[in-house]
């Protein structure tokens, strides 16, 4: 046939576009899941403020719990979560943004070690947070805290729950956060500041500290905080390693072990005897958790679109 | 003419300096590699210690004798602190098979397809409303997510789903559903967005309307990743612990209904270690539970990096 | 990415490295030029490598001290390449190979014992966009001064006073020292960090097209300070203009896809060149 011949047995192609009812159900419905995320985080967090506003008074966030924890406040607990993060900080900042420093200015790409740190780093992320809670109380109360005990003749002192384990084991858990975030924020430093750096004959950790942690800062800064909005927030973690049902004192060793806003929400919510009596304080707990997390992941996600504007427009 | 350096400091030993200097570099050198090891030495610490206090389950006799992995896969029934322990995995497996199904599929379908509404039909000021709503969800702890699954959430849906219990499987998979939704939605934006314009323009430009462009153009390239994105929402479902623990009801009942009460391997763990004796069978076989969680979530993990390289040499190599 | 020029001349092709040293492009003494001076920077048969595409073919050249020699060439031909290979600033650059002899003065660069930070304080850069710290104008000059030890403020202060007059740009800053550098202008900027090379005394000054991102005014003055600075300083510029190169050189490498095609007097380049390449570029026939 020729090619005419072939063209003849062609009807013309429609140009003109059919009532398009696939189309428009499908965007609709992308639209509608959209809109399901955005009521379903209203609904939780109105439903939150609207019961718990009532509570949350100076009385509340200063007291403590009293006649079985249907009265009083949750001041121990907002102490114990301050303190664990305060610890956890100390912790883990320095190893992480060392870490970071370390993959992004040091090591070798291509290297087994550096390899290895970043397989560690992505792994780390996806542990279950309840596997943490696991390894702090076979590792540092069975392990580090049992040991330390037999070696200096103790009694049980280290190996039991404690803030500082708990402490520890949060700071592993958010470890790959600050690395991550770290290294993100060295890569916002351009090429010429190193360049300039060491063109003057600066040693390599002169640039890191003098020029480039410095400018990283926010975006270390960032992490750091994102990680202590995470740390006040997980729970399975603490669970054996260090947070109290109840304590009549505020702990002052970090052996001690301590209240916790996260645990306190998890045992008025699930081991009250009363539940009704309970709950206007479980409402306040929680309001108070989530305004401490929220506030802290503002000021974190500002300096991060802070950081990634900086970035965009040097790119 | 000179040729050396003209002395910057008089009287200054340079060499003397410069030695010191050297010996500084290496020794920060080596703590940052000290800090960068600590990554490596949490995972191998957490695999060590993990599988450490589960030992007994495989080499201890006298654990063995009352836990033991023949039981556990043969023992219908998980009744640990009964006259006669019985630990028997099946109850705990439907528990969590049921509450994460439950959770993809209510989170998937949602997380996906707003993904795809934020980036392919939203105009930014609605994206605008969206995205920070994603970052708010992310940040609810779990434990208040497990609190509204238990307070609210279980006292809307037992009128409608007529479950004879307030806490079941669906109620905590919805919970849980909730707390995954961000990193399903997370991860597929990225990869949309990672899709080049280039893509969008060649489709629109032939005629095609912006849905057909969406699913027949963007959702294909952008495929490993939305696979990267499932596959990390599946393995924070597998692991989350207070979610579960808090909206499930805890039941360790084998049944097939997503009605009825469950209970998941990370909830069994955390509602029992605190009162176990510890070096016990019931200890070992908590942190053998442990194990297998980790392992689980490690290979989906593993699978889900898998994709993300896929997406990155596929977009790079078009 | 590079085009094979057709007809390689056979002067800068090198002779295998067992073979006595090599006749490397030695200028011809100009009689304009202060007489003999020494070599201060010399390559010798450099080969470098970017993964597997060669950037520098055989490259020898031997760089006399305290003159302005400017190197030329359409861009990628390795000029920078060849710039940042003399304080080893190639070395922050992942997979990158580099074979041959490199010497400033009498240290051999590439040996695995030169101590890098050092010849980068003998050895100082000047880069093409001007990259002060977000720090104050007195801290970027110190800033070198700082990293060797120099903590007395009074010296740090002479010193910062005599790198910017040198850089000729104290009189424009010295009433607003502690202001952040990011404030001046572009041109000042890059005197900036000429001041900042210039601080830590180096005696080689390496300018990666140091006007490319500036205004004519702006130009004109660093091409000034480049003349003032040749009394103190033995200075390679890079650059891809050839009216800058004939301002401010005393002597001009003409370079073409990694291999060094001609060095000599900038006079005698500029009017009677010896290879037809040159003459090519020159005269604007490609490029």
């Amino acid at each position: 046939m020729t090619t005419d011949a072939l063209r003849a047995t062609l009807r013309p192609l429609k140009k003109s576009r059919p009532f398009d009812l696939a189309g428009l159900s499908f965007t609709a419905l992308s639209g509608f899941a959209a809109f399901l995320i955005v009521a379903m985080v209203a609904v939780i967090l109105g439903d939150v403020v609207i019961h718990g506003a009532g509570t949350v008074t100076w009385e509340f966030l200063s007291a403590a719990p009293k006649e079985g924890m249907t009265k009083g406040g949750i001041f121990p607990a907002i102490y114990g979560t301050v303190l664990l993060v305060v610890l956890m900080t100390v912790a883990l900042v320095p190893f992480g943004v060392g870490a970071a420093v370390y993959l992004h200015e040091y090591a070798r790409p291509d290297a087994w070690f550096t390899r290895a740190v970043r397989f560690a780093v992505a792994n780390l992320a996806g542990v279950p947070s309840i596997v943490y809670g696991l390894f702090g109380l076979g590792f540092f109360i069975h392990f580090i805290g049992g040991s330390v005990d037999r070696a200096l003749g103790l009694d049980v002192v280290f190996g039991q729950p404690a803030l500082m384990w708990a402490a520890l084991t949060l700071a592993l858990l958010n470890l790959p956060v600050v690395i991550v975030t770290t290294e993100e924020a060295l890569r916002t430093v351009p090429r010429e500041m190193r360049e300039a750096s060491l063109g003057l004959g600066a040693t390599r950790w002169q640039m890191v500290r003098h020029v480039l942690l410095p400018q990283a800062m926010p975006g270390i800064l960032t992490g750091a905080i994102l990680s202590v909005s995470r740390g006040a927030g997980e729970v399975a973690p603490i669970l054996f390693t260090g947070a109290a049902y109840y304590l009549p004192f505020l702990p002052h060793s970090p052996t001690d072990q301590f209240m916790e806003l996260g645990y306190h929400v998890f045992v008025l919510a699930t081991q009250s005897p009363d539940i009704d009596a309970t709950k206007p304080l479980l409402y306040g707990t929680v309001l108070v958790l989530l305004l401490i997390t929220f506030l802290l992941n503002i000021t974190a996600i500002l300096l991060r679109a802070r950081l990634r504007a900086q970035l965009a427009g040097r790119s | 003419m000179t040729t050396g350096s003209r002395p910057l400091r008089p009287g200054h030993d340079a060499a003397a300096f410069r030695r010191h200097q050297i010996l500084r570099e290496n020794v920060i050198a080596w703590i940052l590699r000290g800090c960068a090891f600590s990554a490596v030495a949490g995972l191998l610490l957490i695999v060590l210690f993990v599988f450490k206090e589960a030992w007994p389950i495989l080499g201890d006799r006298v654990t063995q004798q009352e836990a033991n992995l023949a039981g556990f896969f043969s023992q219908p029934l998980w009744q640990p602190v009964s006259e006669t322990p019985k630990y028997g995995f099946t109850p705990l497996f439907a528990g969590t098979i049921k509450v994460v199904l439950v959770s993809m599929l209510f989170a998937v379908p949602i997380g996906v397809l707003a993904a795809l509404f934020a980036t392919e039909f939203a105009s930014p000021r609605l994206r605008e409303i969206l995205k920070p709503c994603i970052e708010l969800l992310a940040g609810i702890p779990s434990v208040v997510l497990g609190f509204f699954g238990l307070m609210v959430l279980a006292s809307w849906l037992q009128p409608i789903t007529h479950a004879p219990v307030r806490l079941n499987a669906f109620n905590a998979g919805i919970a849980l559903g909730l707390g995954i939704i961000p990193t399903v939605f997370t991860v597929c934006e990225d990869a949309l967005r990672a899709v080049p314009k280039s893509f969008r323009e060649a489709s629109l430009a032939l005629g095609a309307t912006p849905w057909q462009t969406a699913w027949n153009v963007a959702l294909p390239a952008a495929s490993a990743g939305v696979g990267a994105g499932v596959l990390l929402g599946l393995a924070r479902a597998v692991g989350e612990t207070m979610i579960v623990l808090m909206a499930s009801g805890n039941a360790a009942i084998t049944s097939g209904d997503v009605f009825d009460s469950a209970r998941t391997f990370s909830a069994t763990i955390a509602a029992e270690l605190a009162e176990v004796v510890v070096g016990s069978p019931h200890y070992a076989t908590l942190f053998f539970l442990g194990a297998l969680l980790f392992l689980l979530t490690f290979f989906i993990n593993v699978a889900a990096g898998a994709f993300v390289d896929r997406l990155r040499r596929k977009l790079a190599g078009a | 990415m590079t085009v094979q020029t057709p007809e390689r001349p056979a002067v800068t092709q090198e002779p295998p490295r067992a073979t006595p040293p090599p006749p490397t492009v030695r200028a011809q003494q100009p009689e304009t030029a202060e007489g003999a001076s020494p070599t201060h920077l010399s390559a010798r048969g450099l080969d470098l490598f970017y993964g597997a595409h060669q950037a520098l073919k055989k490259v020898s050249i031997e760089i006399p001290s305290h003159s302005v020699t400017a190197i030329i060439g359409p861009s990628g031909c390795g000029k920078s390449t060849l710039l940042r290979s003399f304080n080893r600033m190639n070395d922050l650059i992942p997979n990158v190979r580099i074979m041959g002899e490199l010497r400033v003065s009498d240290i051999d660069i590439l040996a695995a014992t030169t101590d890098v930070v050092e010849l980068r304080r003998r050895v100082g850069m000047v880069f093409q966009r001007p990259n002060p710290f977000p720090k104050s104008i007195f801290e970027n000059v110190a800033f070198g001064l700082r990293m060797l030890g120099l903590k007395d403020r009074n010296e740090l202060e002479i010193r910062v006073e005599d790198s910017l007059r040198r850089a000729a740009l104290w009189d424009e800053v010295k009433d607003r020292l502690d202001r952040s550098a990011m404030a001046l202008s572009g041109g000042q900027q890059q005197r900036l960090c000429i001041a900042r090379s210039l601080a830590v005394e180096p005696e080689v000054l390496l300018m990666d097209e140091p006007a490319s991102a500036l205004d004519p005014t702006a130009t004109a003055r660093i091409e000034e300070l480049v003349l003032d600075l040749k009394a103190r300083y033995t200075i390679v510029v890079v650059t891809h203009n050839m009216q800058q190169a004939a301002r401010i050189s005393d002597r001009t490498a003409f370079m073409l896809q990694g291999e060094l095609i001609e060095f000599d007097d900038t006079r005698r380049m500029f009017t009677s060149p010896h290879q037809k390449l040159t003459e090519d570029y020159i005269t604007g026939r490609f490029g």
